[in-house]
């Protein structure tokens, strides 16, 4: 059994962005309908700062499963937070049959945001190779 | 891919792909994302690129490789525009 990592940053102020010029069309390509929901105020504005936290888990997780040039739609890689808070990570479609073809049997995911930035790291515990 | 739709792209990148450089010092075939370009950069550039170009990028072609340079983008409009914008074509012809 081995172990993988990966890490991404992501600047909030480009998730801002993001969402001030492209809107709903940036929301529905990039995270599933749950994480907008989990992301958004009860008046339904979107918070940038978690909506990055999931970006650079997205990423991380992507970097994880050695994505090379394969097409692996962001919205098969959710994040969602349990009934304690803590996030976890649930992959579909392209994303799971890759982790799959890379023995990857198990993903952590920590995330956090402190002023400009968002980051996560997710690790993997992977098959060895026979 | 013609010249105009090349100008066009190099447009979108400068206003949208957030590099650390001028897009115009780059060559057609020059990585972006060697040149600064985040990976978060890269769906703004995706998405001011369907609205330049009047077009969906499908799935397939969610790649890295498909936005990691001019010519790779003006490949893949190329790809679609046909089929997304047929009054104005793209290829054939350019300078």
């Amino acid at each position: 059994m081995g172990l993988r990592v990966g890490i991404d940053l992501v600047s909030v102020d480009a998730v801002e962005e993001s969402i001030r010029i492209h809107s709903a069309r940036y929301l529905r390509r990039v995270y599933t309908s749950r994480e907008v929901r989990d992301c958004c105020a009860p008046d339904g504005a979107p918070d940038a700062r978690k909506l990055a936290e999931r970006f650079a888990a997205k990423e991380a997780a992507l970097k994880v499963l050695g994505v090379d040039d394969e097409a692996v739609p962001w919205q098969s890689i959710e994040v969602h937070n349990d009934r304690f808070g803590s996030p976890s990570i649930e992959l579909s479609g392209a994303a799971e049959q890759l982790a799959r073809q890379r023995g990857v049997m198990e993903l952590n995911l920590s995330i956090t945001h402190e002023g400009p930035l968002a980051a996560a790291i997710v690790v993997a515990r992977v098959r060895d190779e026979p | 891919m013609n010249a105009d739709a090349i100008i066009e792209i190099r447009r979108v990148i400068r206003e949208h792909a957030r590099l650390p450089v001028d897009v115009d010092t780059l060559d057609d075939d020059a990585d972006l994302f060697a040149a600064g370009m985040t990976s978060h950069a890269s769906v703004n550039l995706m998405l001011a690129l369907e609205d330049a170009f009047d077009l969906e990028f499908p799935d397939r072609m969610l790649t890295r490789g498909v936005f990691e340079s001019v010519g790779a983008i003006g490949a893949a409009i190329a790809e679609l525009a046909p089929v997304a914008d047929g009054d104005r074509p793209l290829t054939g012809g350019g300078a």
